[in-house]
């Protein structure tokens, strides 16, 4: 007995002297950055700061934070990546939550932007006349709040064609080269789908992969989806708008079969790229890099330059400076410096991030590029005139994600699952809007 | 007199042994030890305790508290609200679902978890080769991280492409939809939980086999007593307070299933009808879903915190009442 309560007592003493040291060593760096926080207030660039930059995925920040630390020799940039967007936005909200331990640059998605925003005020303010017009419109709209503040600057985009795999369009006696492909695919939805139907007509394999995502392209189309311009919801029961979008990607995908019964990155989706489990998919230009991952092997696929129903754009994300920033001013220089047209194009070099820049779009760099997995289809030039084919800015509030998932679920529950026809499964999206408490 | 007579001695030898200052400096240590003694065993283990007040008792009382008030991830405290988010959470039709995604996945885990576990045991007991062997082969499916465990089995479940319904194509059988039925879902996320779970629990099966004194079997076989008569007559009755506690351990453990299912699909919520939506899944989105209510995602934490209370003391009762018609001695236990 003895002999077991000393050790207790050593590891009682033990644990002690580490949460000793562990308190020793954050009160002293804590104070080392109150202390460089308040030098550089009062002495301005004279002093060594350093400054955090969290992102996820890949940025390609690499190579540019060097290149700053050298024009910038009292500034430190030390970059956290988190591996998945998800991660990032787990991270960024317990943070947030919690009132401290943000970095001073937070990389955020466009997908969770708007939930962020009903939060602007713990985020600086980033507009300023020299980004003025430096991004796409709409790129812009998605990081304006409706009280006019801007609260992160663009970074790259995802600016949607289609992907169609031309041995099996050539099988079906369709044409194969991608500017006839573009013609017959047409511009409307409804010539989309009509193309679909004179190739299933010849063809057993369906002609879009997943009604999830057809079904996205569609309600980024609407300018209100499912909130009014002042952010309050629209009752999912008297939304006509989305009602219509359902019940048209309900009939395409179901009732004339054009769709696989797939969800999009679900094993069986993604091992449908090798047993020929579609004939074209919407494809953003992040999502090249995954269909050459996915179908490796596969020969013929071919990226057309249309989109139905006018642009698409899937994805993207913004630098933002959360007012937990001890160096906000430098930090806001430094997102203003990695979002800059050249930056960003060295970015896309490096990891293929497609930039949002004005500027960055006519560079010749961005335009000459070609992807050989495609039939060396000029992706570059394909992608720039999809992202300038964009004309609508969705209105994303802070419940667009609430309701789109409803809704996203309710399509899954008529065309994967089978587990509802299409009433019942909108019946229940009803529910879940009632149990929302909007 | 007599105890004066015996203090005197005492007292006596103090005052011989040096300078009044000294005797005075001993009388209190006879006291600090007896202090030693009543107080060093709780200083020892307060450790412990301190530590289960700080990340136990607090955070379940501090629970109790947001679930009380409208709370939000970002936006902190609220107003105070009483039962309503424990109302809110009553009537959505999505707990229910998750309760009862949360007991068919519980029952078809732990159920066959704890008969095989047994078996298998029984098995790892008897005079086998390449004992150590065997033993820590059983083991390594806990050793591997439910992530990977889910990451396999996706490509055995997956409804088109996985291992599963290919063999059962095969031989001309209708694929089973892994991921559209709710119980064929239940089924697929048990197995996960089963391939984790059941070399864990075999071990400590192992471990109170092998405490049972081998006397007792002798007498058993000598009564005439085969080898079927022996395991449920003399093993299973000797194992129970192990099955107690293999059973209560499973209990909460089951109740608070959440990687398995959760991992289960790509998107991690519990299906488009959140056919295989478990209550710590709902209690995760509601926190850090859409909703972002802390208030109602407590509220579902005291609830499930009660059920398992609940389900607890079900089966241990129910436990303690099956092993009882063993021998009797362990009652008092």
């Amino acid at each position: 007995m003895g002999r077991r309560n000393r050790s207790w007592l050593a590891v009682g003493v033990g644990t002690l002297g580490l949460a000793l040291v562990a308190s020793g060593c954050s009160s002293s760096s804590s104070d080392a950055g109150a202390g460089d926080g308040t030098s550089s207030e009062g002495g301005g660039s004279g002093e060594k700061i350093t400054l955090t930059v969290a992102t996820f995925n890949e940025f390609g920040y690499e190579g540019l934070i060097d290149e700053y630390m050298q024009l910038n020799p009292n500034i430190t940039v030390e970059q956290k990546k988190a591996a998945t967007s998800n991660e990032a936005r787990d991270n960024l909200n317990t943070r947030l939550a919690a009132g401290s331990g943000l970095s001073d640059i937070e990389a955020i998605e466009v997908d969770w932007l708007p939930e962020l925003m009903q939060y602007s005020d713990k985020f600086v303010d980033l507009s300023s006349p020299d980004v003025e017009g430096r991004w796409l419109d709409w790129k812009t709209a998605q990081a304006t709040t409706p009280d006019g503040m801007l609260m992160g600057y663009g970074t790259d985009i995802g600016p949607e064609a289609v992907c169609y795999r031309s041995d099996l369009f050539a099988a079906a006696g369709l044409p194969t080269d991608r500017d006839e492909v573009a013609t017959m695919l047409g511009d409307t939805w409804d010539s989309y789908f009509a193309a679909g139907k004179e190739f299933m007509a010849k063809s057993d394999v369906p002609w879009f992969d997943s009604p999830g995502a057809i079904y996205q392209a569609m309600i980024n189309q609407v300018q209100n989806a499912y909130e009014n311009n002042d952010g309050t919801p629209i009752p999912l029961a008297d939304n006509t708008e989305a009602r219509k979008v359902y019940d048209s990607v309900l009939q395409a995908s179901v009732t004339d079969g054009l769709s696989a019964p797939l969800s999009q990155w679900s094993e069986d989706w993604t091992n449908a790229f090798q047993n020929d489990g579609f004939a074209t998919m919407l494809c953003p230009g992040w999502m090249l890099g995954v269909i050459e991952g996915n179908a490796a092997g596969v020969t013929g696929w071919d990226i057309a330059d249309v989109f139905p129903g006018g642009g698409g754009n899937w994805g993207g994300s913004f630098l933002t400076v959360p007012t937990q920033s001890a160096h906000p001013d430098e930090a806001k220089a430094l997102a203003a410096w990695l979002t800059a047209p050249e930056q960003q194009i060295k970015a896309f070099k490096d990891k293929g991030t497609f930039p949002s820049q004005v500027d960055a779009l006519s560079s010749p760099d961005l335009l000459s590029v070609t992807n050989p997995f495609f039939n060396d289809a000029p992706t570059g030039q394909i992608l720039a005139n999809r992202a300038a084919a964009v004309t609508v800015a969705p209105f994303k509030g802070p419940n667009y994600f609430a309701i789109n998932t409803l809704v996203q679920d309710a399509i899954t529950r008529v065309a994967v699952d089978q587990t509802d026809d299409a009433n019942s499964s909108w019946d229940k999206a009803l529910t879940g809007f009632q149990e929302l408490g909007l | 007199m007599a105890t004066s007579a015996s203090t005197q001695p005492v007292a006596r030898g103090a005052s011989g042994a040096g300078a009044p200052v000294g005797g005075g400096r001993r009388q209190p240590r006879p006291r600090a030890g007896k202090l030693d003694m009543k107080l060093s065993p709780y200083l020892f283990i307060s450790p412990f305790f301190i530590l289960f007040f700080i990340v136990g008792l607090f955070p379940l009382a501090y629970t109790a508290f947001v679930s009380l008030h409208d709370w939000g991830l970002i936006a902190g405290q609220g107003d105070f609200v009483g039962l309503q988010n424990y109302l809110d959470v009553l009537t959505q039709p999505r707990f229910l679902t998750a309760l009862r995604n949360t007991f068919s996945i519980f029952v078809l885990s732990s159920v066959p978890q704890v008969i095989a576990a047994i078996a298998i045991a029984a098995v790892l007991d008897q005079n086998i080769r390449a004992k150590t062997f065997w033993r820590m082969g059983v083991l390594l499916p806990y050793v591997v991280a439910p992530v990977a465990v889910s990451l396999i089995f996706s490509k055995i479940f997956a409804d088109q492409s996985g291992l599963i319904n290919e063999l059962l194509g095969n031989i001309g059988i209708e694929p089973i939809r892994w991921h559209a039925d709710p119980l064929s879902s239940h089924v697929a996320i048990a197995t996960m939980v089963n391939f984790r779970w059941t070399g864990y629990n075999t071990l400590i099966f192992l471990a109170a086999m092998q405490a049972i004194p081998r006397d007792v079997y002798e007498a058993a076989i000598i009564d005439g007593a085969g080898r079927a008569r022996t395991f449920f007559s003399v093993t299973i009755p000797m194992l129970r307070p192990t099955v107690i506690f293999v059973i209560v351990t499973s209990t909460i453990g089951g109740l608070q299933i959440f990687d398995e299912p959760r991992l289960f699909d790509q998107l991690g919520q519990g299906g488009a009808d959140r056919q295989w939506m478990t209550l710590t899944m709902y209690l995760y989105e509601l926190g850090w879903g859409p909703q972002k209510s802390f208030g109602r995602a407590s509220a579902v934490a005291w609830i499930l915190f009660l059920i398992i209370v609940i389900v607890g003391v079900i089966n241990f009762s129910i436990t303690r009442r099956i092993a009882a018609a063993g021998p009797t001695k362990g009652g008092k236990r």
